[in-house]
């Protein structure tokens, strides 16, 4: 633990540390612009240059230079105010001074560092540097004229994200970021770029122009894009979700953002369901509250009714509707709306044990079946940190591009029982083995053959569970954990022939087999599941309420609302309360405090926000094979997996141009 | 004057063959084992004792560079030599005449100081625009491989050494030994943060010694001769011999191998003929390639060209390329030139050279016309102070120091043009009255 000096006052910084941190820790502010915490240290905008003695008689850049005992540094001496001020001016003599256009204004680190550390005027007064426009593709808006060459989009690009997208042309002053042959930036996190970016080189191209940061509303929330329930702020202004970004919370999504989380936003406000409606002479017309409820009253459901959660919603809606079909004495409860039948008496067994945090630390990692890169793009970043911190990995399943280094097993799965020799050695070797299995190896039937193949490779040690499940529906844990998961799955709902399914946002599943049900869909989006539906009671989406979702750890956290719902739409718990009236049965809940606290004295972790406790994992059945190949993955298409997605222009274009651009370009020829 | 049998590079001029047989009668590769055998200490303290500086422009020790690289490998990760031919400094063209005439000193000065750093191979770095060198270098690299004198059991000493050429693509700051390194790797070339330093971690990660090609070329003559011939030349820790490229206003521009330390006048007159119209007639000196500050007439005639001699004059002797200018120069105007240089080369990297390098170019050329106010000039020489020390690498302070040199000994020349251009525009107090 070296021992510094900082502006006279003497602290100790942990071993390892760079002068930076070191004037961090003594509460300085040292500026910066090209250092970041989760990059590789570049050391070229020269803003965080402080006096070191002992060393040469200039400035030094605090961000590269290790702090080792008894350094002398200086952040207020002349030599620093008046490097700094070199440095910040030599930026600015090439930037356009923009702001008053530029998107980035009131929310940029050149903005609040030349006030703070600039001179106050310039004095060139000679022609500027004009670069032409690039194009990065749907999502990133871009001004190369702004840049100020910090490289940070290079380095995620390069070394988060794991693809070269993102690199730098010529030298000198005509050095330009750009894209290979300015083709779109592909990746599932590239709008990261976006954020990282501190000016306005690099903008949003959805939200362009459309509010400035101090007019909007911030709230806390969840995405729900995925099962990784990565933090996201919603940022509204008047009824309107403008934007989502990424808040830093280390366990889930360090501070990054998949694109689909941030951009899907703009759904929100499209294809809306903001009436009543019911089924008449073949169509959906609108109605009122009243005659829906009657509609369904009269169906005179009795046990006879089930509840089919979708992928997006909260535990207090699907505890709503579990409370009511109780007070029915239903229990015909099911959220793996593709018919997915895998035992869930022991929740461990299905929850991603090792943390994604924990996952980073693994040496040896199978995956069964999962598409990580699209199921959860930031499990895959962690991943990519294990590989480079020398982890192997080997993949059962259709090939895709994990970014790192893998070995593919093939399609089939009964590899499970048949390991290969050097994934058993690997395994052997390592320290913190882990296995992860998919959606596609769920479907299969996979479970049972996994956790054999877990315990016959000893991935559960001392302080390490390394059997792990990736979901990849925000609300799947939480509903697993609410009892949503029939012994049979859908195939069970549907042979117990229920008059009246309701179905909560449910817009993946199969209504066929429904045929004769009268089918309520409670949800926001008019998608597959509105127009299945026979009576349509309008919703809240994920930002409109209040709720708490599990994710795929088996992490409760609690998103808050931001906006209110369009129209004649409903907090979906109101409308399951209402429901309960029109059918006469009593719930035991009228409030939302008291609904959420019903549910929390049903399932008490879903109380606390963190890890629950799910317990150890069951003793694998040895004799459990899996077979068959996996032919596909369950996602299809990346941008377009939910409701709110599928509705959102955004993700449409992304879909076409990023996923099928090639396609269109030949069908165009 | 430099005897002719103390002349190191016997073929700086190309009148013999660049060929191994030719190379050999000049006494190249003349039992290059036993050289080895001395063993890898006693090769570096015998460098060491020679006194031989860097000959690429920094000056550093050479001897005390190649202790720095590890004794062993811990980790399993070899050593590297990485010889430094991207000779791209205006002024500068030693390199070019080794490699092209002489080309198995630098192999044989591979071998020996890669040796001598316990180093796995050695890269030599040429620059893009040396075609020929190349072609003749690649020549000479094949032809010692075919006679055994490198590649497994080098020249029978039982060490395995390999040499391997790699060509430029015609940037200035590959030059720079990190950048270097990032372009051998196949990296866009720029310098990499120090520390750590090549020693530690250089080429793919594993220790290695940068050297310019003059520093290697001179080694095997020096531990044939002894240290004690190579330090009876030049001042105290200015030693031995050195090749001076002199070029500019002077009768007979030219490449000469010279003692260190040499007084510049001696250096014109005995080699190149005098400067152009006289002495009367010098106006300044560029001593040491383009980056180093110039020295007017006065200052120069008598200093002697060694490290520590043009130090004290405010310059440097950096590659000991002498641009010599008389006083048909347009000084103002040469400085810029050099200014563009230096902003055409910047990297790009850091903010400071970046941005620094075009601001001091445009600036220049305005103060060429005079087309600027008198406190730019101060405000050029704050800017130069504030690109000087704040960068990654000595791109910037080089892209400094020529203007300051400027600014510092020829400033009532940049005032006189301001007041001549100004002059024009200024209002005919006659006129108003009419």
């Amino acid at each position: 633990m070296p021992k510094v000096t900082v502006d006279g006052v003497e602290i100790e910084v942990p071993a390892g540390a760079t002068v930076l941190q070191a004037c961090e820790l003594a509460g300085k502010e040292i500026p910066r612009f090209c250092y970041h915490e989760r990059l590789s240290i570049a050391g070229n905008c020269r803003m965080c240059l402080v006096e070191v003695k002992p060393g040469p008689p200039k400035p030094q850049a605090s961000c590269a230079l290790p702090a080792t005992d008894g350094q002398d540094i200086r952040t207020d001496s002349q030599m620093v105010k008046t490097a700094r001020e070199g440095v910040m001016e030599f930026l600015l003599i090439n930037h356009p001074l923009d702001c008053p256009i530029c998107d980035q204004g009131g929310e940029c680190d050149l903005q609040d560092q030349a006030v703070a550390y600039g001179r106050g005027g310039s004095r060139y007064d000679m022609n500027k540097r004009a670069v032409t426009e690039k194009y990065m593709g749907p999502l990133i808006k871009t001004v190369m004229t702004r840049c100020i060459h910090c490289t940070r989009c290079v380095r995620f690009s390069e070394e988060i994200a794991g693809v070269d997208e993102i690199g730098a042309l010529y030298r000198g002053e005509d050095m330009q970021i750009t894209t290979y042959l300015e083709q779109a930036a592909e990746h599932e996190l590239s709008a990261n770029v976006i954020d990282l970016c501190p000016v306005g080189a690099l903008t949003s191209r959805p939200y362009a122009f459309e509010a400035r940061p101090w007019e909007l509303r911030k709230t806390l929330s969840i995405d729900v894009s995925d099962a990784v329930g990565a933090n996201i702020t919603l940022q509204s202004k008047g009824r309107e979700v403008m934007r989502a970004l990424p808040r830093i919370n280390d366990d889930v999504n360090e501070e990054w953002l998949s694109d689909k989380g941030r951009f899907m936003v703009d759904g929100l406000g499209k294809r809306r369901l903001d009436k009543v409606f019911l089924r008449k002479k073949g169509g959906l017309k609108p109605a009122t509250w009243e005659e829906a409820f009657a509609a369904v009253a009269k169906a005179k459901p009795g046990k006879a009714i089930a509840a089919i959660a979708g992928d997006m919603v909260d535990c207090e809606t699907m505890f709503a509707a579990k409370a009511l079909l109780k007070a029915c004495g239903s229990g015909l409860l099911e959220g793996r709306q593709t018919g997915m039948d895998y035992d869930v008496s022991n929740l461990a067994a299905v929850a991603f044990n090792s943390t994604f945090a924990g996952i980073e630390t693994a040496d040896a990692v199978l995956i069964v079946g999962s598409h990580i890169r699209w199921e959860a793009p930031l499990v895959n970043v962690r991943l990519r940190k294990a590989v480079k911190r020398g982890a192997k990995v080997y993949i059962i399943g259709p090939r895709w591009d994990p970014t790192y280094p893998a070995t593919f097993l093939g399609e089939d799965l009964s590899v499970l029982s048949k390991l290969p020799k050097d994934l058993v050695d690997a395994f052997k070797g390592a320290e913190r083995p882990a296995i992860i299995m998919g959606g596609a190896a769920l479907a299969k039937g996979a479970l049972g053959a996994g956790l054999a193949a877990a315990e016959k490779l000893k991935v559960v040690r001392d302080g390490w569970n390394g059997f792990n499940v990736l979901h990849f529906s925000a609300a799947r844990m939480g509903g697993l954990m609410l009892g949503y998961a029939q012994k049979g799955g859908m195939a069970d709902i549907a042979a117990a022939k229920p008059k009246v399914v309701l179905s909560l946002g449910a817009d993946e599943m199969d209504f066929e087999p429904f045929a004769d049900a009268l089918k309520v869909y409670i949800g926001h989006h008019g998608d597959k599941g509105a127009h299945a539906a026979d009576i349509v009671l309008p919703a809240a989406s994920f930002a409109e309420k209040d709720g708490t979702y599990v994710n795929t750890e088996g992490r409760v956290q609690f998103a808050e609302k931001a906006v209110f719902a369009p129209g004649d739409a409903r907090e979906d718990w109101t409308i399951l309360r209402a429901l309960a009236d029109a059918l006469g049965v009593s719930v035991g809940f009228d409030s939302y405090a008291e609904l959420q606290a019903a549910m929390i004295a049903e399932v008490p972790s879903l109380g606390e926000e963190g890890l629950a406790d799910l317990g150890a994992l069951p003793k694998a059945d040895s004799k459990a094979k899996a077979e068959g190949a996996i032919s596909a993955y369950p996602i299809k298409d990346f941008y377009l997996t939910n409701p709110i997605a599928r509705a959102s222009a955004v993700m449409q274009q992304c879909s076409a141009e990023l996923l099928h651009g090639e396609e269109l370009k030949e069908a165009a020829e | 004057m430099l005897a002719d049998r103390d002349r190191i590079f016997t073929n700086l001029y190309g009148f013999q063959d660049w060929g191994l047989k030719a190379a050999q009668a000049r006494g190249d590769w003349d039992d290059t084992k036993a050289l080895i055998a001395r063993g890898q200490d006693a090769i570096i303290e015998e460098v060491k004792a020679s006194g031989l500086r860097g000959r690429g422009g920094a000056g550093f020790p050479t001897g005390l560079k190649w202790s720095f690289m590890p004794k062993e490998s811990r980790d399993g990760r070899p050593s590297f030599l990485v010889i430094n031919a991207d000779e791209s400094e205006p002024g500068s063209c030693k390199d070019r005449e080794i490699i092209r005439h002489d080309p198995h000193k630098l192999i044989e000065g591979a071998l020996v100081a890669g040796f001598a750093m316990r180093a796995r191979a050695a890269y030599i770095y040429i620059r893009g625009e040396y075609i020929r060198e190349a072609e003749t270098l690649q020549k000479a690299i094949d032809e010692a491989y075919a006679a055994g004198l490198i590649g497994k059991n080098a020249s029978k000493s039982g060490y395995d050494f390999d040499v391997f050429m790699h060509r430029g693509a015609g940037a200035y700051i590959c030059g720079e030994e990190t950048a270097m390194i990032e372009s051998l790797e196949g990296k866009k070339g720029q310098p990499r943060l120090k520390p750590p330093f090549p020693a530690g971690a250089g080429l793919y990660g594993c220790p290695t010694t940068v050297n310019n090609v003059e520093s290697i070329a001179v080694v095997p003559t020096i531990l044939r001769r002894g240290a004690a011939w190579f330090s009876s030349f030049g001042r105290e820790n200015n030693k031995g011999t050195k090749l001076f490229q002199i070029s500019g206003h002077v009768e007979k521009p030219c490449v000469v191998e010279e003692a260190m330390s040499i007084p510049f006048r001696e250096l014109i007159e005995k080699h190149c003929g005098g400067i152009a119209g006289g002495w009367d007639n010098l106006l300044a000196v560029i001593p040491g390639g383009s980056s180093v500050p110039l020295v007017p007439a006065a200052q120069i005639m008598d200093a002697p060209m060694d490290f520590d001699g043009l130090k004290d004059v405010g310059s440097g002797l950096g590659t000991a390329a002498v641009i010599v200018m008389d006083k048909s120069t347009d000084i103002v105007r040469a400085i810029s030139r050099i200014s563009y240089f230096y902003k055409h080369e910047s990297c790009g990297q850091c903010t400071p050279c970046r941005e620094g390098t075009g601001w001091m170019w445009r600036m220049m050329e305005r103060l060429r016309t005079g087309d600027a106010a008198i406190e730019e000039i101060d405000m050029l020489q704050q800017v130069t102070k504030q690109v000087e020390g704040h960068t990654i690498c000595a791109l910037g302070d080089a892209a400094a120091w020529p203007i300051q040199g400027l600014i510092k000994h020829f400033r009532p020349e940049l005032e006189r043009r301001i007041h001549e251009h100004n002059a024009q525009f200024a209002p005919e107090y006659g006129v108003a009255a009419e």
